[in-house]
């Protein structure tokens, strides 16, 4: 199929050669490993959840690999995309982090992680580190933050974001149950921690449903200003 | 006296007419900036395995588009004819107008002759055909079926190349599925033996290949008779979801409202009594 594709030109008739030629193989240093990563922001909490599926094509590299990691005690980071790229930019981030504290002497917010984190991006403009961030925790006065990014640094302040590959099959469904769009006449309830770990957990079972590269299990991190709690649950494994 | 009634002779030469039209719609849709539709791959599981008494051939449920599921029961197991059953791998559209028309085909031979056909007819009007199409036709079939010469197994790939083995495996995940065919296989299995063996090696693709997932298939076939079974075996999770996710009437926003009364005045009226009896 790829043989015919090139010995018809782009006018629909055949070229003047019958074989394709040289061909150039490229390498390509970027690959995606998968994965889904969400997080939500309540009144005095913040929720980060990823699965824990690692693959590459249609093959599983590892069916526990969570890409959530912990920052401080109050802030917790999800990266999903190549997953080379996701292990040197945590690393690059916790000695930034061990960096400041010893300058300053206190540990970073979550708003100046971010912020640092979009300096650190865009420090790659032109070989950037093929990577989904979001990051969830608690701001100066406690209450849930939320900071999406893309590859290259840019970044904002959210109530609830999804990232990685089921992200497009995610965001719409926050957007309804969170931010109650496209809806008339119900009630807007402030979310509370049970719903929304309730509803994290009926998210990615709709995502592992439809998307091949989320499943095996899921990783959550609740972040409320006693700690951080770590609960799994399990995916579908197909 | 030759059956040549049965498949027409097409004209001499290789049709490639829809492959210039592809390209050229490719070309038109880059300028308009939009994609063409991906054609939906099946990503499968496909097994067959030949025992004492039949053959015995499995698949998985799951058909996707790129990497979203698009269907999650689809049957991938196709009739061709009483005594024969054809599972597919690669683009859906292919195997499913494939094996229509070969079963459509057979069926009009089997009404000419007055007699089932044999699994290598099938296998050879396959064969001409995928060959004839040059791979364009990205199908690739496990065919299995019992007919007066005994018990045959084969595989057809998208180029029109043929394989008769005791066991196979196909699609994307056909190297899982091997795997635990070399292993565990042995000539001359019993039926209920060669059932769990195919379930076991399509269990493995569903596991290890992305492409590959939810509930397993199974179709048993022998000289008595053909033992569709689907689901054979569903997939052990169950997804309970923690809340229910239910709108009221009303949930859904009216923007506007019109009405637009039809003026129509009554020309001519007859009444026609319907027999029901």
């Amino acid at each position: 199929a790829i043989m015919f594709t090139q010995v018809y030109g782009d006018n629909g008739k055949m070229k003047e050669y019958h074989y394709t030629g040289p061909v150039e193989h490229r390498f390509s240093p970027y690959s995606f490993n998968g994965g889904t990563v969400l997080a939500v922001a309540g009144e005095d909490f913040a929720i980060v959840a990823s699965d824990t599926r690692l693959s590459e094509g249609y093959s599983i590299h590892s069916r526990d690999s969570p890409k959530c990691y912990k920052l401080t005690n109050t802030t917790v980071i999800g990266c999903s995309g190549f997953h080379g790229d996701c292990l040197t930019l945590t690393k690059i981030i916790d000695a930034r982090l061990k960096m400041y504290k010893h300058s300053n002497n206190k540990s970073m917010t979550s708003g100046a992680i971010a912020a640092m984190l979009s300096t650190i991006l865009y420090g790659r403009r032109f070989f950037p580190y093929y990577v989904y961030n979001i990051i969830g925790g608690l701001d100066e006065e406690g209450k849930g933050a939320v900071y999406s990014f893309d590859p290259v640094g840019s970044y904002q302040r959210d109530t609830y974001k999804a990232g990685g590959s089921a992200s497009a099959m995610l965001q719409p469904l926050l957007d309804n149950q969170i931010g109650f769009k496209n809806m008339e006449g119900v009630q807007h309830l402030p979310l509370n921690q049970e719903k929304a770990v309730q509803l994290v957990k009926d998210v990615f079972i709709s995502a592992a449903e439809r998307d091949v590269y989320t499943g095996d299990a899921l990783r959550i991190c609740i972040v409320t200003k006693e700690g951080i709690k770590e609960e799994t649950v399990p995916l579908r494994k197909d | 006296m030759a059956l040549s009634n049965v498949v027409e002779t097409p004209a001499s030469g290789f049709n490639f007419e829809n492959v210039c039209r592809n390209v050229a719609l490719e070309g038109l849709l880059q300028g308009g900036q939009t994609k063409a539709p991906k054609p939906m791959k099946t990503g499968t599981t496909i097994a067959g395995v030949l025992c004492k008494n039949g053959v015995v051939l499995g698949a998985d449920t799951r058909a996707t588009s790129g990497e979203v599921v698009a269907d999650k029961m689809c049957a991938k197991i196709h009739y061709i004819s009483p005594n024969i059953y054809c599972c597919g791998a690669g683009t859906a559209a292919d195997t499913e107008k494939t094996t229509d028309l070969l079963s459509s085909n057979l069926t009009i031979f089997s009404m000419n002759s007055g007699r089932n056909p044999r699994v290598v007819m099938a296998v050879n009007i396959l064969q001409d055909m995928l060959f004839r199409y040059r791979g364009q036709i990205g199908a690739s079939l496990i065919l299995g079926g019992v007919d007066c010469t005994g018990n045959h197994l084969y595989k057809v790939g998208p180029y029109g190349s043929i394989d008769n083995v005791p066991y196979l495996a196909m699609g994307s995940g056909d190297l899982a599925a091997l795997g635990i065919l070399e292993d565990r296989f042995k000539a001359d299995m019993e039926m209920e033996e060669a059932k769990e063996l195919v379930r076991d090696a399509i269990h493995s693709g569903i596991m290890s290949d992305l492409g590959s997932g939810n509930n397993i298939d199974i179709c048993v076939i022998t000289k008595q008779g053909v033992d569709y079974i689907r689901p054979y075996q569903e997939s052990e999770y169950k997804d309970k979801r923690q809340r229910r996710y239910k709108y009221r009437p009303g949930t859904t926003s009216i923007l506007t409202e019109k009405i637009v009364p039809l003026e129509l005045e009554v020309v001519q009226e007859t009444v026609q009594r319907m027999d029901t009896a």
